[in-house]
């Protein structure tokens, strides 16, 4: 009995008590804020997020990273704030406690632009210099480091005695130093020592920095200064270099990637085939369509999508690309003009049919998690679907030579290219060695579909943007061989990206163009011509 | 292999080809038999449905037979039912030309609602004016141009361009101090940012701190180009990129935007090509807060809007169908013509092009929309920030509705040209001269 009665006692007290601390604290600062998030208006929302951040209270943690994930809810009639948790849940944010009853029926997120996101950003700064997740708190380093307040100072000092990780340590160290040289009143030895941290990071930041401080300063500060602004221009010269050649191998890739089928069709068979492109779309619109059912279906495979969309693209693209062989251009062998009118309606019978079944808009193909995003590696920045497209171009090109040269169907290949009567008299069915080499080379246009779904269009006019490009690879390459076209899809590549940063995207093209106008000029059959007779069928 | 959700979406693409086709087949036969032409009146639909350009028309058509759908169950026009006359120019300029002819003397249209390029425009300027019909052009433009035979219920330059570039300037947007500007190489990107340029220095902008920037159409290898924006970014003031790039080209720019982590609260990226319909190509998720300028958003709230995506959606039998601002520029543009017609009882273009001007047409964004003496409306304009779902959200606004100005101010060619269609039955009257015909630079 005696326990009860305690138990009843300790309750009230507990009620007591929470209602003294909600009466309290309805006078706090925490509490006034939520008032504004209630306003929409954006410099209301402003005003509570500074006020809150600033407020103490534990709550403005959970609040800051709800407002900042949408999640942030009020309603304007009766004046209340509700966090809403992962899991649909919602909290009232006054108390912390499960929201009770009916949410409001006229509750709406707290909306934020790029102003609030940015001072969003700056309240959780200081905070996170501390987060126990060291991702995080280089993040938040590099953000003190760009935004430089002088507030932040003592925080970053703080981090700094206590920080184990390396390359956080490092960025907290510039950031200091990015802190002591934008103020005024350091002394010259701190500036002098802060420059140093400022050149050893050696990039664009660094250099704007150091080019941004005042022109009075001490004699040996503005020599120092100076010097390390030489140095890191050097630097970044030199990354530049790396930078672009990056690019252009990057883009040369994709351009191998588009050509590498029309090396087959074209190059090897000799066959005209504008529909070559449309065998690239088809290969992207299977990707959709793989995308499509794993969204609807098994969500949890997303990740595996490409590598599901690959040999169907592959199957689907070849099956069409030797339909058309079989019907239209098998009659037409030797006749270039004929094939190439015929292939381009074919294109546009395509592309149409492509429209009507999927409608004329963008469909959209997401990156899987590892397709997006980049990394740092020295002084430029890797993206990684690029990189993955230059590795996956490395593997097609290294199947397409090794199946060409080791496999009886590589053979029989390179036999009726070399002497089609030869080739026959030996006992070689010609006519399904060409239905299987164009079909060969429009599955790996398909594959190239895939690739390109994940930094192009999937539009019905995807493929239309990479004929002529291929066209040019494969004739400046020289027709009829593999390597040609890797060389010259590289070269191609390189000289545009480094002809871009001075000339501009629309004049390096024409550059690219007048050369390859020249060239073909000097040497009819491209860098690499075949000798023989091999070409002349 | 295809998913439900696919086929369903297949369905009425191809019942209204078929549709168009016949529609198409049946013009031309009424078209020989007078007896039929009397029934009806025909509006005529030039907008891609093959080609480059189909991405972004084809919806133009879908709402055009829509509302002309919506107007016959409403009883038609001066008790006559309404046809739509649908031809496919292709994304081919000069074949734009020769189908607004075909609509135009063969099938005898009352007005025709069409093209999306400037280009495509200019193409069919010649053929409306000797023949003497009624276009309707819905796309925002850039400027420099009034035609006695032209509505334009897009944006004007300054109905799109200088108030976003005024919002980015204002400490809401960010108080940007250097400006990229991007753009793919025709017209309507170049114009604009020669007006841009020129109104940016006019502000104080130094010239240095001003980039501009051309692709091709089409491009799709933004490495470069936006590791520029970056370096040019990191110059200590605060950056934003103001893009006329054009449909195609922009996935790809975002997509690169996105993977080398520009985030919009870094360098904000403020487009005038992008729209819903755009955005639905897109994993929208890293764009989050860049911006788009327009004079209407789907995501507006308003009963008009909300009534008007409703039917839109049962119309088109999708219920995630989206709707964008050159579809509202049709609603609009429409509903006028169809006052017009109604006020003088008659479809004859001389004297509907006068009763045009002072015609009123409620905008799906809750205010009245005016057709100016210069062949303009009167327009909100909205600057909305790309949301995590693909739609926007609306961050800033026009005070009232701003009055399209043909000639902009800040060019030193065309300060002077007024257009006043009504008093002084000119397009390019010179202030300074007193004289109708004055040429813009």
């Amino acid at each position: 009995m005696g326990k009860f009665h305690d138990r009843i006692l300790a309750f009230a007290v507990a009620i007591g008590l929470i209602v003294a601390a909600a009466g309290f604290a309805h006078a706090g600062p925490y509490e006034d804020a939520l008032e504004k998030f209630t306003t929409d208006e954006f410099s209301d929302t402003a005003e509570a997020v500074t006020a809150v951040a600033t407020s103490g209270n534990p709550l403005a943690a959970p609040l800051i990273a709800a407002l900042q994930d949408g999640r942030l809810q009020f309603s304007a009639k009766d004046k209340k704030v509700l966090i809403k948790t992962a899991d649909d849940k919602l909290i009232d944010a006054e108390t912390g406690k499960p929201f009770a009853g009916t949410p409001p029926d006229d509750l709406d997120t707290v909306r934020v632009n790029n102003r609030l996101r940015g001072v969003i950003d700056a309240a959780n700064g200081a905070l996170t210099l501390m987060a126990p997740d060291p991702n995080q708190r280089y993040e938040s380093a590099q953000q003190v480091f760009k935004s430089r307040d002088a507030a932040v100072l003592p925080a970053v000092e703080k981090a700094l005695e206590s920080e184990k990780v390396a390359r956080v340590k490092k960025v907290l160290n510039e950031a200091r130093a990015a802190i002591l040289l934008a103020a005024d009143d350091t002394s010259a030895a701190d500036r002098i020592a802060a420059i140093e941290f400022i050149r050893a990071r050696g990039d664009q930041d660094s250099l704007a920095l150091l080019q941004s401080l005042p022109a009075d300063l001490p004699a040996d500060v503005r020599a120092a200064a100076n010097g390390a602004i030489k140095t890191v221009e050097r630097n970044l010269a030199l990354w530049n270099t790396v930078q672009n050649l990056w690019y252009g191998l990057s883009l040369g890739s994709v351009l191998l990637l588009a050509a590498i089928g029309l090396a087959i069709t074209f190059g090897v068979m000799g066959v005209i085939n504008m529909a070559h492109g449309e065998m690239v779309m088809l290969g992207a619109y299977v990707t959709y369509v793989v995308q499509d059912v794993i969204r609807t279906s098994y969500p949890g495979l997303f990740d595996y999508s490409l590598a599901i969309a690959l040999p169907l693209a592959f199957i689907f693209s070849a099956a069409v690309g030797i339909a058309i062989e079989r019907s239209v251009i098998r009659f037409l062998y030797g006749r270039p003009l004929e094939t190439l009118l015929a292939t381009w309606g074919i294109s546009l019978v395509l592309q149409q049919a492509v429209r009507v079944a999927f409608g004329p808009t963008n469909k959209e193909v997401g990156n899987p998690s590892w397709m997006s995003g980049a990394f740092d590696l020295g002084g430029i920045l890797i993206t990684y679907n690029r990189m993955w497209i230059i590795l996956f171009t490395a593997i097609v090109f290294a199947a397409l030579l090794a199946m060409l040269r080791f496999t009886r169907l590589g053979l029989e290949m390179r036999a009726v290219t070399q002497n089609r009567q030869m080739a026959a008299a030996v006992g070689i069915r010609t006519a399904r060695i060409d239905a299987l080499t164009f079909g060969l080379g429009s599955g790996i246009a398909g594959l190239a579909g895939v690739a390109l779904s994940q930094i192009d269009n999937v539009s019905p006019n995807l493929g239309q943007g990479y004929i002529i490009d291929s066209f040019m690879v494969v004739v400046f390459g020289g027709v009829g061989n593999l390597w040609g076209t890797l060389v010259g899809a590289l070269t191609l590549g390189i000289a545009n990206k480094f002809l871009e940063p001075f000339a501009g995207a629309v004049l390096a093209k024409i550059a690219i163009l007048v050369f390859i106008i020249l060239f073909i000029q000097k040497r009819p059959r491209g860098m690499f011509a075949l000798k023989g007779r091999a070409i002349e069928a | 292999m295809f998913t439900s959700n696919q086929t369903a979406a297949r369905r009425p693409t191809a019942r209204k080809w078929l549709a168009a086709t016949a529609g198409f087949a049946f013009a031309v036969t009424g078209a020989i038999s007078s007896a039929q032409a009397q029934d009806t009146i025909k509006v005529g639909v030039l907008h891609s449905l093959s080609g480059t350009m189909a991405i972004s028309e084809t919806t133009l058509k879908d709402t055009m037979l829509f509302l002309i759908d919506e107007q016959n169950k409403k009883g038609g026009l001066l008790g006559k039912k309404l046809e739509a006359v649908v031809v496919d120019p292709a994304s081919n300029w000069p074949l734009f030309a020769e189908k607004a002819r075909e609509l135009i003397s063969k099938n005898k249209v009352s007005a025709v609602f069409g093209c999306w390029t400037s280009v495509s425009r200019k193409s069919v300027l010649p053929v409306f004016k000797e023949l003497n019909s009624i276009l309707f052009y819905p796309v925002q433009y850039e400027g420099e141009e009034s035609e006695r035979n032209v509505f334009y219920t897009g944006a004007a330059p300054n109905q799109q361009a200088i108030p976003a570039v005024d919002y980015l300037m204002s400490k809401e947007g960010g108080s940007v101090k250097r400006w990229v500007l991007a753009g793919t190489d025709y017209v309507y990107p170049r114009t604009t940012n020669k007006i841009l340029e020129a109104y940016l220095i006019g502000k104080g902008v130094k010239k240095e701190d001003i980039m501009i920037n051309y692709t091709p159409f089409g491009h799709s290898d933004w490495q470069t180009i936006v590791s520029d924006i970056k370096k040019f970014g990191s110059a200590g003031k605060k950056t934003g990129v103001v893009s006329t790039i054009n449909g195609d080209a922009n996935v790809p720019f975002y997509k690169e935007l996105g993977n080398q982590g520009i985030k919009a609260t870094d360098i904000p990226v403020v487009a005038f090509s992008v729209g819903e319909e755009e955005l639905a190509g897109l994993d929208t998720k890293p764009l989050l807060g860049h911006l788009a300028a327009w004079n209407y958003f789907q995501s507006i709230k308003n009963p008009g809007n909300a009534e008007f995506i409703k039917k839109w959606q049962a119309f088109t039998k999708n219920p995630k169908r989206v709707t964008n601002d050159p579809m509202e520029a049709h609603v609009i543009g429409f509903a006028m013509w169809v006052k017009a017609v109604e006020k003088v009882k008659s479809t004859d273009p001389d004297k509907v092009i006068d009763a045009l001007p002072g015609i009123t047409a409620p905008n799906l964004t809750g205010g009245t929309s005016t057709m100016l003496p210069n062949h303009h409306i009167t327009k909100p304009v909205f600057v909305g920030e790309i949301k995590a779902d693909g739609q926007f959200d609306v961050v800033w606004k026009t005070k009232g509705l701003v009055p399209g100005d043909a000639w902009t101010d800040f060019l030193p060619g065309s300060k002077d040209l007024e257009s006043d269609w009504v008093k002084l039955k000119c397009g390019n009257y010179n202030t300074v001269t007193k004289k109708c015909g004055g040429q813009a630079s």
